[in-house]
């Protein structure tokens, strides 16, 4: 069958009413939490992963769908009023569009930003569709040498080749994979790194690590360093684009979907990447250069149909190839997971109606978001007046709660031989991981290496045994084939590149478009 | 004497990053020992069960190194100062909920992690905010497990209504 026809049947199971309901709820609770300061897409997706737990297969990838575009929306919202962007992807959009807002033209600004969205997030939906089947018939030919030469590669661009420094970039990486060692190995069912603890044995839970690092490592951060507070810029004026505000926004809009979605598409990690090329397209291009910096329309709408067609493309890797780019990803694949699913070649030939599905819906997810963002937008700002103590107190409830809700086990806790006491042992390690993310944020080491390494980590491993165990022991198979050289080439580039670049004092532009949290 | 020149003196070695360079090591340290310890057993292939963790050892060994290098000459980016006392609270409040979960319920454990971490950003006092606290997440509970079927721990207060 054809993509049209494929996507058509798609559309058929995403435009059934409950699956519709569904697409409605994760956009409004998407949009919810994505407005929140402080909250990127990653951080929504894995505070909301629970609500997910007791829905079908179908239901639930509809529901987070909607999540993930939902936190997108949101979370540009926050970064145009707020000036303080929730994610790394929205930094771009808080230089003009709180520049827009303080100018009295917050109304215009949100929605170019809407609009822009919607479209770059219904054009780049519709070239997933496309990609996707030659992807997959491209991904069946690979062998685990192949793949694990893929996933080197995603590991050296989401680590090392953006970013401030090549050093903490691999050292966030490698806390990673260590992480992604503990408990039971799949192939010999030997355990490692578990010390004794039985409940160590299931590894660690991806959410679990996720919601310690973006949202308690967050939280000690913000409390620790006592910013000082933003204010919201009310909306004054009209909310909608004047003639002269579309003649400015709709090339921009083309623009950064044509950089955003094959950045996206390639494994070469974030979403900030696209906004910052978009921008500087844009600033180079307008015809008003006067008007960069103090609030330009173009600024906005280009960079925000960047970062959202490169949301969507990121989803080739991920649907195609099992492969997670960024920890927003991850997350995705962890959600996957939870239902025995794994995302890749095989996923289009064994369930075609759950992936259509998942990819038409995200159409019907875009389509109501920008119903949903425009009218509904001073219910949103509401949510924005939060003051921060209840804010964090109430992130921290949720964070818990799904925690606690992945993992009820109980541990008994032996104090000193005397007696023992019954602890939360997924609390622990939320604690223990909110402390490492509170220490990584303080040294300036980049957060998403650390959860794409520890779902990464034991795939990596296991495609490389299952390539050596084909050749016998011979290491040769590694680089057998022409596409698994490139790709091996390709990631010691992303390496060596950049370290070359700033040992020459070029590295400031590395720095900008690095990945601090998506 | 300027301010810089004694900013950057201050600055070098960086002990904190030193510290880091020794964690490092530590964590290489433990995973070749700890795979060293268990890794006799099925070694048939070349590469089994104990080879990655080998690679993982020694790449943070070489991290360890370099970190270290680093720090002696003062690569790490500045650090503002910071408060400790919130931390403390969150870390508490954090400790209190995972100890007191099983024992007194979802609930009551996690209305006292809300109101530690009200606290740590300076919103208080304490016995408006915990029965508040506790309150907030009795109708969380509900909502998640009854309305999602979510397995939270019930403890007295769960037991009282249901």
């Amino acid at each position: 069958m054809d993509t049209f026809g494929l996507l058509a049947q798609g559309l058929l199971t995403a435009l059934e009413p409950i699956n519709m309901l569904y697409a409605l709820i994760g956009v409004t609770l998407g949009t919810a939490v994505g407005v929140l300061p402080g909250i990127g897409p990653a951080l929504t997706v894995a505070l909301l992963l629970p609500v997910t737990y007791k829905l079908d297969p179908a239901g639930s990838l509809i529901m987070f769908a909607g999540i993930y575009y939902g936190g997108m929306y949101g979370g540009s919202t926050t970064s145009i009023l707020l000036n303080t962007p929730g994610e790394s992807a929205s930094i771009v959009t808080a230089l003009e569009g709180n520049k827009m807002a303080r100018n009295g033209r917050g109304g215009p600004a949100l929605a170019t930003a809407a609009i822009g969205s919607f479209v770059a997030g219904l054009l780049a939906t519709i070239g997933l569709a496309f990609i996707a089947p030659t992807v997959v018939k491209m991904a069946l030919s690979f062998g685990p040498a192949e793949y694990f030469a893929l996933m080197i590669l995603a590991f050296m661009t989401v680590s090392a080749a953006f970013g401030d420094s090549t050093l903490r970039g691999l050292t966030a990486l490698f806390i990673g994979l260590a992480l992604g060692l503990i408990g039971i190995d799949l192939q010999t069912g030997q355990a490692r790194l578990a010390f004794g603890i039985p409940d160590l044995l299931d590894g660690v839970e991806v959410t679990t690590l996720a919601v310690a690092l973006f949202a308690v490592g967050e939280a000690l951060s913000v409390a620790a360093s006592k910013g000082g507070d933003s204010t919201i810029q009310a909306i004054k004026g009209s909310v909608w684009m004047t003639r002269e505000d579309w003649r400015r926004s709709w090339k921009p809009w083309l623009r950064g979907t044509a950089i955003g979605f094959p950045i996206g598409a390639m494994p070469a990690g974030g979403a900030e990447i696209g906004t910052f090329l978009s921008y500087s397209v844009e600033k180079n291009l307008t015809t008003k250069p006067e008007e960069f910096g103090k609030g330009a329309i173009e600024g906005v709408a280009g960079p925000e149909a960047a970062n959202n067609a490169s949301a969507a493309g990121t989803l080739v890797p991920l649907l195609t190839l099992g492969l997670p780019t960024t920890a927003t990803a991850a997350i995705m694949l962890a959600g996957f997971q939870q239902f025995g699913l794994q995302p890749g070649p095989l996923l289009f030939a064994t369930n075609p109606q759950l992936v259509w599905g998942l990819i038409a819906s995200l159409l019907v997810a875009n389509l109501m978001l920008l119903v949903l963002n425009l009218p509904l937008i001073g219910v949103w700002i509401k949510l924005l007046t939060i003051p921060t103590p209840w804010l964090y107190a109430g992130i921290l409830l949720f964070a818990t709660l799904g925690t606690i809700g992945a993992n009820s086990a109980v541990f008994q806790l032996n104090v000193f031989g005397l007696f023992s006491w019954p602890m939360s042992f997924e609390l622990g390690m939320l604690l223990a991981f909110g402390l490492l993310g509170y220490g990584l944020r303080r040294f300036g080491y980049p957060i998403a290496p650390v959860v794409v390494g520890l779902i990464l980590g034991p795939m990596a491993e296991q495609q490389l045994r299952r390539a050596l165990a084909i050749s016998q022991g011979d290491p040769m198979i590694l680089v057998h084939s022409p596409i698994a050289i490139v790709l091996l080439l390709l990631a010691a580039t992303a390496v060596l590149l950049p370290l070359y670049l700033r040992a020459r004092g070029r590295g400031k532009v590395l720095a900008q478009l690095g990945a601090s949290e998506d | 004497m300027s301010l810089d020149n004694q900013q950057q003196e201050k600055r070098r070695p960086d002990w904190a990053a030193l510290a880091i360079a020794a964690a490092l090591f530590a964590v290489a340290a433990v995973i070749a020992w700890s795979t060293a310890s268990h890794g006799a057993g099925a070694n048939y292939a070349r590469v089994g069960p104990t080879t990655f963790p080998y690679v993982i050892a020694i790449a943070f060994f070489g991290l360890s190194i370099w970190t270290a290098i680093e720090a002696l000459r003062g690569d790490f980016p500045e650090r503002e100062k910071q408060e400790i006392s919130p931390i403390l609270w969150i870390i508490g409040g954090l400790a209190a909920q995972m100890l007191l979960l099983k024992v007194a319920g979802f609930s009551i454990a996690t209305g006292l992690l809300f109101a530690a971490t009200a606290r740590a950003f300076g919103r208080g006092p304490l016995w408006k905010t915990i029965p508040l606290g506790i309150v907030l997440a009795f109708v969380v509970y509900v909502i998640f497990a009854k309305g999602l079927q979510l397995s939270l721990p019930a403890g007295p207060l769960e037991h009282l209504v249901f």
